[in-house]
Order: C-alpha cells, then sequence, then structure tokens
C-alpha cells in the first residue's frame, strides 16, 4: 500500500536548484556545449539513442548535459520527452544491404566482397591513454585512398545462404503485425520480433552480461560474428496522404549478425544466426544483442534450456535500465508507513516469542 | 489533393474540446451536449463528424465511411491528410465509422464487438443526424443516467430500438454510438438499455 | 504527360536531396528560386515520432527498432499546387522549406529553378560523401593467415 506524504516542496526546489548549480560546475571551466557533447562524446550519444529509443542525436546529447552524463538517467529524459511527440506512423524497414558502410569486418571469411574496412574503431589500439588528448592537441588528418565506384557492400551471411549452409530467415507475412511493446505490454512467450525490439532498448551493460554468461557455458551457442557494420542508411516512410515512400533523411546504425552452431532436428543441419541492430556507433550493443536473441531461439530448436540467456521472461522482463532504476530506485523514497507497520509486526513477534519461552528474551544476539 | 480544406486552428486546443464533448456525452448518455464543429469541410461530411475524426482518428484507427462519405473523393482525401488514418474497406476493420446517412446503416453485428480480452477493440460509430432533442423518442436507462433518459432523433433505420437492443445484450462486447446534430453531440454507449420506444 | 512513376521517382529524389540539406541551404535554395507568389501552411509544421524498423537477420521480417524524431509540413502556393515535407529532427522552418519546394517542383514553370536551386546541396552531400568514402577506403584491410604448427 502507498500512503502519500506531503510537504517539503521548498527543500525539493533548492535540491534542484543546488543540482543545477553543481551540474554547472566550476564556473572558470567553459561550458560545455550540446554540440561538443553530440561531436565528441558521439558513442555516449548513440547508447542513449538506443536504449531511450529515440533517434534524435541533439536530444540525446542534451539529455546527457542534463542528466550530468548519468546513462540511465539520460535514457530516463529521453524517454519521458518522447511521450509528449505524436506518432506518425511505422517506417519502412531499413534496407541495411544499401547502407554506406564506414566500418564492416567479417571474423569468418578473410576474402568478403565488398572487402573489409576497419573505420573509426578502437580495435588494434594499445589501451595507453594518449596524453596529446589532455593537451587538445589536433589529430592529424586522416589518410585517404581511392575509393571503390560503389561503396554498399553485398551482406556476408547470403554467401552461406546460398548453399543452404545456414538457416534462412523468417520472411515477412503479408499483412501480418509487427508487435510494438510500446503499444501493448509484453506477454510470454514473446515472439523473435518482440525480443529484439525489447533488446534494442535494453540496457547495454545487462545485455552484455547475459550475452557473455553464454559463452561462459550458461546457455552456450558456439557463436562467430558473422558479419559487423556501421554506416547509414536512408529512413523512408509512407505518409497516408501520399501514399508512396518519402526519404526522411540518413541515419546511422550498426548491424551484427552472428552465425551460431547447428540445427538438425531431423533435417540437414545447418548453422543457425542471432541478430543485432543499433542507432549509431554501438557495435558492443549490437554483437551483445545478437548472441541473446540467438540464445533465445534454444526453446525453437529443441536445445537444452534452463540458462538464464535462454528465458525469454528473464530476460526481456529484466532488460530495461528504465524499468529497473525505477524500482530499484523508488526503494529511497518515504517508506515510513510500510516500514512502521513492519516494526510494530516485528515487535509482536518478539513479545509472542518471548511469551512462549517464558519469558525468556531469545531476540537479544549476544 | 490540392483542394484540402484546413483542420483545426489550433490542433491541440481544439482537439481537447472535442474530445472533452465526446467524453461528456459517454459518460452521459443519451443528453446532447455542444460540440464545436470544424468549418468547412469537404460535404457530405458535416462538421461535426470532421471534428470528432480529427481529434480522435490517427494512424492505428482505421476509418471506415458510409456510400456517401466514401464516393465524395474530397472525403477520404481529407481525412486521410489530417488524421492519417487509413481508410478501412470492411466495417469490422475500423475503430471508427462514419455515417453521412445512418438511416442506411449496416446492422451493428457487421462492426467490430472487441473480444472478451479487449472489448475496447471495438468501432466506435459516429452518425450525422438531423437534429437531436430531450422531449421525444426512445426511452433509456443505463448507467450515467439518473433515473430514465429520451433522446429524439432522426432520421435513423427503422429497426434502431431492436439494433440497441441487440447490441447491449452483447454487453461487455457491443459498438458504441455517437449522434451529431448541427452543433451537438450525443452517446449511446452499449451500457445503456432501451426501456421504452419513443 | 509523363509516366506517373517515373515522376514519382524524380519527386523522391528531390526530396531526397531536401532531407539531407540545412535549413539554410533549403532557405538560399528558396531565394534562389525567388517565387513571388503567397504560400500558406495548409499544416503547419509540427514535430512527431516515426517508429523505426529493422529486419530479422537483415533480410528477413520486420520488428520494431525505436522511434525516431520527424518534422512534417504541408504548403499550398497561390498557383494551386501542395507541397509536403517529412524530415528527421525537430526543425519546423526547415521542414517548411522543404515543404515549399517539393510544392515548387510540381509546377512545370518552376521545376527547373528549384532542381538548380538545389545543385549546390547536391554537390555538397556528393563531395562528404566522397570524402567519407576515400577516409573509410584507406581502413581496409588484408588479413593474411599464416600457417603454422611444425608437424
Amino acid at each position: 500500500m502507498y500512503v502519500a506524504v506531503k510537504g517539503g516542496e521548498a527543500a525539493i526546489e533548492n535540491a534542484h536548484r543546488l543540482l543545477a548549480h553543481v551540474r554547472r560546475g566550476d564556473l572558470g571551466v567553459i561550458d560545455l556545449s550540446v554540440a561538443q557533447i553530440g561531436e565528441q562524446l558521439a558513442l555516449l550519444v548513440a547508447r542513449v539513442m538506443t536504449e531511450g529509443s529515440c533517434y534524435d542525436p541533439e536530444l540525446a546529447a542534451l539529455a546527457i548535459k542534463q542528466a550530468r552524463g548519468d546513462v540511465v538517467e539520460a535514457v530516463f529524459l529521453v524517454r519521458a520527452c518522447r511521450t509528449t511527440l505524436q506518432r506518425f506512423g511505422y517506417a519502412e524497414p531499413f534496407d541495411t544491404g544499401a547502407m554506406r558502410a564506414k566500418r564492416r569486418v567479417s571474423a569468418i571469411f578473410k576474402d568478403v566482397p565488398g572487402g573489409q574496412v576497419l573505420g573509426p574503431t578502437f580495435d588494434y589500439t594499445h589501451r595507453l591513454l594518449d596524453f596529446t588528448l589532455a593537451a587538445g592537441l589536433p589529430p592529424p588528418p586522416p589518410a585517404e585512398a581511392a575509393a571503390r565506384p560503389d561503396e554498399t557492400v553485398p551482406r556476408v551471411m547470403p554467401l552461406l545462404g546460398e548453399e543452404a549452409l545456414i538457416e534462412p530467415n523468417p520472411p515477412e507475412r503479408p499483412g501480418a503485425t509487427v508487435p510494438d511493446l510500446t503499444r501493448e505490454p509484453v506477454a510470454f512467450p514473446a515472439e523473435r520480433a518482440l525480443r529484439l525490439q525489447a533488446l534494442a532498448r535494453g540496457d547495454e551493460g545487462f545485455v552484455l552480461a547475459i550475452g557473455y554468461s553464454t559463452q561462459r557455458g550458461f546457455g552456450r551457442t558456439h557463436p562467430f560474428a558473422g558479419e559487423i557494420r556501421y554506416g547509414d542508411v536512408m529512413l523512408e516512410f509512407m505518409p497516408e496522404e501520399l501514399g508512396f515512400l518519402v526519404p526522411l533523411g540518413r541515419m546511422s546504425l550498426t548491424e551484427c549478425e552472428m552465425v551460431n552452431q547447428f540445427a538438425g532436428g531431423g533435417r540437414a543441419p545447418q548453422f543457425t544466426r542471432g541478430y543485432g541492430l543499433a542507432f549509431g556507433q554501438s557495435e558492443r550493443k549490437a554483437m551483445a544483442m545478437a548472441l541473446v536473441d540467438r540464445s533465445l531461439r534454444a526453446a525453437e530448436f529443441g536445445e537444452e534450456t534452463g540458462a538464464p540467456a535462454q528465458d525469454g521472461e528473464f530476460v526481456l522482463s529484466h532488460c530495461d535500465s528504465l524499468q529497473a532504476t525505477g524500482f530499484v530506485e523508488h526503494l529511497k523514497l518515504p517508506h515510513y508507513v510500510d516500514f512502521q507497520a513492519e516494526l510494530g509486526l516485528l515487535r509482536k513477534l518478539r513479545a509472542e516469542s518471548a511469551d512462549a519461552s517464558e519469558g525468556k528474551d531469545v531476540g537479544e544476539m549476544s | 489533393m490540392n483542394a484540402i480544406s484546413p483542420g483545426f486552428a489550433d490542433p491541440a486546443l481544439d482537439g481537447q474540446c472535442v474530445f472533452r464533448a465526446v467524453m461528456e456525452a459517454l459518460a452521459r448518455p443519451a443528453r446532447p451536449r455542444r460540440l464545436a464543429g470544424l468549418a468547412g469541410p469537404p460535404p457530405p461530411l458535416t462538421p461535426e463528424l470532421a471534428a470528432i475524426a480529427l481529434a480522435l482518428a490517427d494512424h492505428e484507427t482505421p476509418l471506415w465511411l458510409d456510400a456517401p462519405l466514401h464516393q465524395a473523393p474530397a472525403v477520404p482525401a481529407f481525412l486521410r491528410f489530417h488524421t492519417g488514418a487509413p481508410i478501412a474497406e470492411h466495417p469490422a476493420a475500423a475503430t471508427f465509422a462514419l455515417l453521412a446517412d445512418p438511416a442506411r446503416c449496416p446492422s451493428p453485428e457487421a462492426f467490430a464487438e472487441g473480444t472478451p480480452d479487449y472489448p475496447d477493440r471495438s468501432t466506435t460509430l459516429v452518425f450525422a443526424v438531423q437534429r437531436l432533442s430531450e422531449d421525444a423518442g426512445c426511452w433509456f436507462e443505463g448507467p450515467g443516467i439518473n433515473g430514465r433518459a429520451r433522446l429524439g432523433t432522426a432520421p435513423l433505420p427503422p429497426d434502431f430500438p431492436a439494433r440497441l437492443a441487440r447490441n447491449h445484450a452483447r454487453f461487455p462486447l457491443g459498438i458504441d454510438l455517437l449522434l451529431t446534430a448541427p452543433m451537438l453531440v450525443a452517446g449511446l454507449p452499449r451500457s445503456i438499455r432501451v426501456v421504452a420506444e419513443g | 504527360m509523363p509516366d506517373r512513376d517515373s515522376t514519382q521517382e524524380h519527386r523522391r529524389r528531390v526530396m531526397a536531396v531536401c532531407a539531407e540539406a540545412t535549413r539554410p541551404e533549403l532557405e538560399a535554395a528558396l531565394r534562389c528560386v525567388n517565387y513571388p507568389g503567397t504560400v500558406t501552411d495548409l499544416r503547419r509544421p509540427e514535430t512527431g515520432l516515426v517508429m523505426t524498423r529493422g529486419r530479422i537477420g537483415g533480410d528477413g521480417a520486420p520488428f520494431n527498432l525505436g522511434e525516431a524524431t520527424v518534422t512534417r509540413a504541408t504548403v499550398r502556393l497561390a498557383d494551386d499546387a501542395t507541397g509536403f515535407a517529412y524530415l528527421l529532427g525537430r526543425d519546423l522552418e526547415r521542414a517548411r522549406a522543404a515543404a515549399t519546394l517539393d510544392a515548387l517542383w510540381q509546377l512545370a514553370d518552376w521545376r527547373e529553378a528549384v532542381e538548380r536551386a538545389l545543385v549546390p546541396v547536391g554537390e555538397r552531400l556528393e563531395a562528404e560523401r566522397a570524402l567519407s568514402a576515400r577516409q573509410t577506403a584507406a581502413t581496409r584491410v588484408d588479413f593474411f593467415t599464416l600457417v603454422r604448427g611444425e608437424d
């Protein structure tokens, strides 16, 4: 039971003023602009957009500034903002095969059509702190090389599909509705499309840990990174009043396709798949999502289940940072009446216990 | 396409006023109340039908139009533009059904009645009638009516009271009905009963 | 009368350029076109959301990924053309400018002027695309697999 608590308005208002002051920090240090966050903390912006489930780099950057860099608080702000906006409709699914890739690697074939391009990556850095950054020195200009005439690169997985070495993707069923957890509460067992939506907006740390658990043996899936790509794709939408697809602008996305060990079940064995997709450059998230997508398909392949990563209800019910933080953090709000009830109950139990043992005080610990 | 008439002057406030009137109409059934229509919709769409459609419909609520509305090309174009709602081919697929000629309304069973888990997934019918008055017509009882109330309205299908009775018998499933006349709206939700024909 | 599909494809290409243009670029294009008639809002610019979708495995059944902010506007010209814009982001004036260019493009007398005015935008986009492609190409790798082992 909840009992309302009144009062404290002045203290709350002053706490918020103090927060604003502390957020700004030392006035002798230059104020951080939203544009600076957008340009120089782009991976944090991508994470807040992905988990906030709203693609708008400026809004995400503002949320990060307002949240003092707290990712979960920034996600909360973005989610709150989106509830104030009407929805125009559902976009055409992205054609990631038409992505202008800024990075594209495959860990399963070294010679993939379109080649492997590293792009801007932390991979192969030495993880040594760079004190020239602290000094604010400008970086050298990037190297350039002749580009191939068509930068769109074919996806890797269809190469395996040609020989039926990998399971086909589930085809689009005409007229079927696509589940949307922002419209209908999640019911279990959840279908794959709904699981992917939940994982896409799930907390990166949680999805990473669950994905990692499968590699350590809790629901092993034997993954290979079939392909990881990052780049931009045109978003298209068909307004009801126009009746044709309108290009809305280019969005930056990261996609990961995992190839996993076999499924047979009476048929010729095939590789299986896990899929991850996220806003911006969000490689770790897309990879972890692909691992968890595959592990949540265990029952579909008749695999042994029981690991946390194979339990759709467990993963989907706990992956959302906003839900998790809401329930954890509400514990710090006043529970005075609840606690008084517990206290009263405990005293009563102790009194009964004391009576039963003929006045001996059994409750005191030495 | 080039002749689409304008929508609400202030989409948020005007939409809220219409929403309020519709909510009150359904909360206090069979009692007409003021509804500010939308000026200048393409005929035969009435200002009241247009205002309700623009306030309530969006891309997730298919609209079904009766023959006179559907056959005027400017009407579907106007509604698609301002609401983004798809035009439903079958009445059972519609969240809202707009009728300029309610005397020829299909039977209530032709529309969506909802499901036991989601009785709200039903069609709300919106009629454009010529008059609404409290001093004639059928008597009604039910939640939101103090005692009994009567609502006089025309034109309607000849077996209208029987239709309402059938609709009420399906409760909690069934359709809800909004009746609009110039500057007025009244509600006949599925929860009300016809107690005497007028 | 040109084929409806090819006209629509043509219009989509112009919309795609506007979708990647900045507000100053669109306003410069409008000044360049210099349409003297009145432009009225059929629907005032407004910001909302579009739910974006991916496909399972890249090419399978669709799933909902997350929303994106989108701003739309619809304008009517004195010459009786209606222009639409749906653009990523929250810039109301930018959407109105794009809708105005879309309306003008639909008028035979103004189409060429609109396309000419957007040439600098197309050139800027192409230059940026090519630069990014060259920078990306410089990170192309050739991995060698080395035979190892003694037996």
